[in-house]
């Protein structure tokens, strides 16, 4: 097919541009959160200017309904997305790697088991699950929002690593290694967790992404945390009530957030490229 | 694809079973997850039902009628044996049986899924296997870019937008709202479902066109493929005859979860448009503290989910030629 000649040469060098553009835009957004512990360009707390006002040199993307400087508000939101995401995609990973290296190591009932429950609860949408912890927890607050959020992500990393695991551990490399004497904590350190670690981390950085979704999601649905925190999802909730009168408020959040996901989307794409060669030539 | 335990299993009727079996085992430990989750929930249910300031007979009488006073073991059967026989309660905030609001909800929810479902694949489906087969040219690369992109907006905001385009600016559907008669007059519900359709139809698609996709790319790069063209066929007699047969196969498991998805996620979009369905009856559940509702919604769900999986594996093994092949080799 033509198609396949062309593929040898271009997509090594558009890969390598998807990690640029990813760690960019990332990057960008890595900047305004920690530069919103700072300074921002008005107080985010109290009005600036006038209700809605349109987008002007004074007000980049225009004021909220109480005035208060709208660009100040999505910075802030930065913040919240970028530590929602860590959090998330860190408890994710903790407690599905754990459990994922548990269950390729139990025995055979066992690990059944567990592999139904983890495909039941991954059936379960995300947005779903983390309605229901933050339901469960008091009050709705963002740790709440990232430890359901972090519990979803851990069914999904469970899964994956339990399969990755497995794939190592039925490798002859094991079998020699635990002949020689080692320890299984040994074979999970030296062996299992170095081979799947490429897999793993791509699938973290796309974690990251749907977990910024989710809690944009959680917010809009009444579900983050509550104000003074700015979110993306809940400045789109409150701008969409005044969509007739203030369009720009519920575009701008919005595009912030599309460039964090896409950023890491194409983050996770290079990765993938650079840490696992064999992927290189089938694309 | 093939699964490594595949391979033991000969006859349809065999995998019927066993399929039939895992469903009714992931029933049960859904029942097990929910009743966990609820009795999480803070306060006893009970609550729900006494006024500020009961007295201690009435509390007791109030964990009588819930039965929150009985020992776990035993509220979990009672749970499970109600769960069985579709009684879900009466909610506490307006008395109604869960079962007979659930229904209402679910006359809005599933068309809407089932619309934006149908609108997906008929975007994803020619866009997907033409991005795949003109990779090389603009318009292949620039739908595979378009769809990378779609998977990272949330669907509430394309709700937004829509809304901003079709009903602010051109001033051609509701933002949102629905008919109080329901499917009586039906010109007024498709009206109102046409944006949350579109917008669940355009961010579903996105995310199937990569499926498609990259199925296709497998179907062009297959030995079958070529031993056809090499027999004759013109490419789109090749692709059509047996490609798509094959293709299709992993495309219906990934049907399958996005149909699920798909329901549960009109959650939100119910809220962007405001529309009275299974999602918005959930957050209000949850809300209100109304248990019995937020149990019932939940639980159904989840059936429709493992229904759904179920319908779309067996669907996949009948459709599957290789998989058919042996069934049937090994029936005569």
């Amino acid at each position: 097919m033509t198609s396949l000649d062309l593929s040898t040469d271009r997509p090594a060098r558009r890969h390598s541009l998807s990690l640029s553009i990813g760690l960019a835009l990332v990057g960008l957004n890595v900047v305004v959160a920690i530069l919103t512990l700072f300074w921002t360009p008005y107080d985010p707390l109290n009005a600036s200017g006038g209700r809605l006002e349109a987008p002007s040199w004074l007000h980049w993307v225009g004021t909220d309904r109480l005035g208060r400087d709208y660009l100040t508000q999505i910075m802030i939101g930065a913040r919240t997305a970028l530590i929602v995401g860590t959090g998330a995609v860190a408890i994710g990973a903790s407690i599905g790697v754990t459990l994922g290296i548990l269950a390729a190591f139990a025995t055979r009932l066992l690990d059944d088991v567990m592999a139904a429950t983890l495909d039941i609860l991954i059936a379960f949408p995300t947005l779903l699950l983390a309605m229901l912890v933050v339901a469960a927890s008091d009050s709705a607050s963002l740790w709440s929002a990232i430890l359901a959020l972090g519990l979803a992500i851990s069914a999904i990393v469970a899964r994956l690593t339990r399969i990755l695991a497995k794939r190592v551990l039925r490798q002859d490399y094991i079998i020699a290694s635990r002949t020689s004497g080692t320890s299984w904590l040994g074979v999970v350190a030296w062996h299992v967790l170095p081979n799947i670690w490429p897999t793993l981390s791509v699938n973290f950085a796309l974690q990251f992404g749907l977990a910024v979704i989710a809690e944009a999601s959680l917010s809009y649905l009444g579900l983050g945390a509550p104000p003074p925190n700015a979110s993306w999802g809940r400045l789109l909730q409150e701008a969409q009530g005044t969509v007739y009168t203030a369009p720009v408020g519920s575009i701008a959040p919005g595009i912030a957030l599309v460039a964090l996901v896409i950023g890491m989307n194409l983050f996770a794409d290079g990765l993938r490229d650079v840490g696992d060669p064999t992927r290189r030539r089938s694309r | 694809m093939l699964r490594p335990s595949d391979k033991r299993k000969p006859t349809i009727f065999a995998y019927i079973l066993r399929r039939f079996a895992i469903l009714i085992l992931s029933l049960l430990i859904a029942a097990v997850v929910l009743f966990v989750l609820l009795r999480l929930l803070p306060g006893d249910p009970a609550n729900a039902l006494l006024s500020v300031g009961a007295d201690q007979q009435q509390i007791e009488a109030a964990r009588e009628q819930v039965g929150s006073n009985l020992p776990l073991w035993e509220q979990f059967l009672r749970f499970v044996g109600n769960l069985a026989r579709f009684d879900l309660g009466t909610s506490f905030v307006s008395g109604k049986p869960v079962v007979e609001e659930i229904a209402a909800r679910l006359t809005v929810t599933v068309p809407l899924a089932l619309l934006g479902f149908a609108l997906a694949i008929a975007i994803a489906v020619p866009l997907g296997i033409l991005s795949a087969v003109k990779a090389n040219r603009w318009y292949g690369a620039a739908i595979s870019t378009v769809s990378q992109l779609g998977i990272a907006i949330p669907v509430f905001w394309v709700g937004i937008l829509l809304v901003t385009v079709f009903a602010v600016n051109l001033r051609l559907f509701p933002s949102g709202g629905y008919p109080r008669r329901g499917w009586q007059n039906e010109g007024q519900v498709l009206y109102a479902l046409a944006l949350p359709v579109l917008t669940i139809g355009l961010v579903m698609a996105a995310s199937l066109i990569r499926y498609i996709r990259s199925a296709t790319q497998d179907v062009l790069g297959s030995d079958y493929l070529r031993t056809a063209r090499a027999l004759g066929a013109s490419f789109s007699q090749a692709l059509i005859r047996h490609g798509i047969r094959n293709g299709a196969v992993p495309i219906v498991s990934i049907l399958g979860i996005e149909l699920a998805t798909t329901l549960l996620g009109a959650v939100v979009v119910e809220r962007v448009f405001a529309l009275p369905g299974l999602g918005s009856m959930l957050l209000l559940a949850i809300e209100q503290r109304d248990y019995p509702n937020v149990q019932g919604v939940l639980f159904i769900s989840t059936l429709l989910v493992l229904l759904i999986g179920f319908a779309a594996d067996l669907f996949q093994r009948l459709i599957d030629p290789r998989l058919r092949e042996r069934a049937t080799g090994a029936a005569t």
